[in-house]
């Protein structure tokens, strides 16, 4: 753990019980830069969904999750902690992967959790809400329409009015769940800049099943295998020089699957992957 | 049989009986409303008329005792079984209960929404009895409010149900407290939880069996809770096994005012309804 460290995890290990109990992260102990963009990435199943929820405890609204380990916000346990639980969600912001507008107009989206968490007058709630509408750049396209129902605007805008309600609350960190997967090309793009904005101020951490979107926005990537940290590194080393056989078979199959439809010969070859920007 | 035989036979079969449930429909809402009409055409004020001190018998003044009656009974009913009904419904999801808990309860809510309502008039007529107590206005609310409460509870409990779970999701990722939550999937399920509400209303006014021998079928304007009042079904009634036919005819115009009240119910939940739908995520109810 280094001195610019935001969040960090101790051997976090989770388990979903039932029928047949899963574990899904099985002692990781990980640690989050400040204001800088970590990527988690891994084949289905790995457990970045659940490591990213764990982070601030949102798997635990799903009744059969157990975990064990801790996970440290600064110097503070969210685990083994007094303090309520919605101020350490508070804290660490969360952006589903469905882009969800609340059943609010689109003012009151921005401002939910603000009213939820303090006291502010109207004035104060219009200045929040005008600042993190500009901060995700949809300011200009909704300003007219604020009383309107959030549902009521596209997917690409309900997802960045999805991360301007997150900040709206504050959060030290921000947790973004594949927040492009479900965004055309064009929305992920603009989603996109959005976060590369941010980074500037904000600890990031993304699930992404996208290598290139890894390679364009993280600083930092994790690699997670079966609920096991394979690899955590800066990103320009982990995608030219990874350090386990692992991260490099991930790698280069999934360029393979990303630029061609069946994996073929060509991408077959020991090529180190291009960046893409 | 071939297929395309079967099919157009079907086909068919289809369209008759959906016109056959509008063929219904047209006869009785026609009926009640042409030979209720006829009474409103000749003593417009009748369902705004007290009734005469031997109005069973011959039919002076009017049925205002049972419109308001009605009212009186079964408003607060509706509130009160609303306000349970929304909270068991909230307790039946994922947040505050067990799969296992919530299986059962919605099967308890079966049994009691499948439970004939002169059931429901038998028990509270047992505890006016047990209690050394009056039939009564309140006690006919307390019947109507039971009889609802099963109805409204499984509309909101599949209402809730069908609220995407992004939006706990998300509103958890804020920092909202479960019951902030569970206040936000209402707002996302508003349409549904309406839709509810006035399910139980419409079907509460339209009871009689409830309300029979626990209201206490008074023919006069109930005072207060504790007056015996009646309501528009039991009045409809007794009007129509009247001997005298002006009050006879009385029924059609009670059986008016009732289905008057309960398109009018429906047609205010479809524009409610339409108008949270817009806020719905995804806008699924709209």
């Amino acid at each position: 753990m280094t001195d610019d460290t935001a969040i960090r995890t101790d051997d976090l290990e989770v388990t979903y019980t039932g029928n047949r109990d899963v574990t899904a992260l099985d002692g990781v102990s990980v640690a989050f830069d400040e204001n800088k963009l970590t990527a988690i990435i891994g084949p289905s199943g790995c457990g970045k969904s659940t490591l990213l929820k764990s982070l601030n405890r949102l798997h635990e609204i799903q009744p059969n999750a157990e975990i064990d380990g801790e996970v440290y916000l600064g110097d503070e346990a969210i685990y083994d902690t007094d303090e309520p639980l919605p101020e350490i969600r508070r804290r660490v912001g969360y952006v589903p992967q469905t882009p969800t507008a609340l059943p609010l107009s689109i003012y009151n989206n921005v401002a939910y959790g603000a009213k939820i968490h303090g006291d502010y007058s109207r004035a104060e709630l219009d200045d929040l809400v005008e600042r993190y509408l500009r901060k995700v750049n949809l300011w200009d396209e909704v300003k007219d329409r604020l009383e309107d129902p959030g549902a009521e605007l596209s997917t690409g805008q309900i997802q960045r009015l999805c991360l301007a309600r997150s900040l709206a609350v504050e959060p030290e960190v921000l947790l973004c769940d594949e927040v492009t997967s479900a965004l055309d090309p064009i929305s992920a793009e603009q989603v996109e800049e959005t976060l590369e904005n941010l980074k500037e101020e904000y600890t990031i951490v993304m699930v992404t099943h996208s290598m290139d979107q890894a390679k364009r926005l993280a600083d930092d990537v994790i690699f997670l295998y079966l609920g096991e940290l394979v690899e955590a590194s800066d990103t320009r080393s982990f995608f030219e020089n990874p350090q386990h056989e692992r991260t490099r078979e991930f790698v280069k199959g999934h360029t393979a699957v990303d630029y061609d439809d069946e994996p073929s010969e060509e991408a077959a070859t020991d090529e180190p992957p291009v960046a893409s920007r | 049989m071939d297929r395309y035989t079967e099919q157009r036979l079907f086909g068919l079969l289809a369209r008759a009986s959906a016109a056959l449930v509008l063929a219904v429909l047209a006869l009785v809402v026609g009926v009640t409303l042409y030979r209720g009409g006829r009474v409103f055409v000749t003593d417009p004020a009748v369902a705004l008329t007290p009734p005469g001190s031997r109005y069973m018998l011959d039919g002076g003044g009017g049925f205002f005792h049972a419109v308001l009656g009605s009212i009186y009974i079964v408003v607060p009913a509706t509130v009160v079984a609303s306000i349970l009904a929304i909270s068991t419904a909230i307790y039946l999801q994922s947040d505050y209960s067990s799969e296992r808990t919530s299986d059962v309860i919605n099967m308890f809510l079966n049994v009691l929404w499948g439970t004939p309502p002169i059931v429901y008039g038998v028990f509270v007529l047992t505890l006016i009895i047990a209690a050394g107590a009056q039939t009564s206005l309140i006690f006919g609310t307390v019947a109507i409010a039971i009889f609802q409460y099963p109805i409204m509870t499984r509309y909101a409990d599949e209402a809730l149900r069908s609220a995407p779970d992004t939006v706990r999701e998300a509103s958890y990722g804020l920092g909202a407290t479960r019951f902030e939550t569970a206040r936000m999937t209402v707002r996302a399920a508003l349409p549904g939880v309406i839709a509810g509400i006035i399910m139980g209303f419409a079907r509460g006014i339209g009871d009689a069996a409830t309300v029979l021998f626990t209201a206490g079928r008074s023919t006069q304007m109930p005072g207060g809770p504790f007056d015996s009042a009646t309501t528009l079904p039991i009045l409809i009634f007794e009007q129509a096994s009247s001997f005298n036919a002006e009050v006879r005819s009385h029924a059609y115009a009670a059986s008016f005012v009732l289905i008057v009240a309960v398109l009018g119910l429906i047609l205010v939940s479809k524009l409610l309804a339409g108008r949270f739908a817009r806020f719905a995520p995804g806008g699924r109810h709209s």
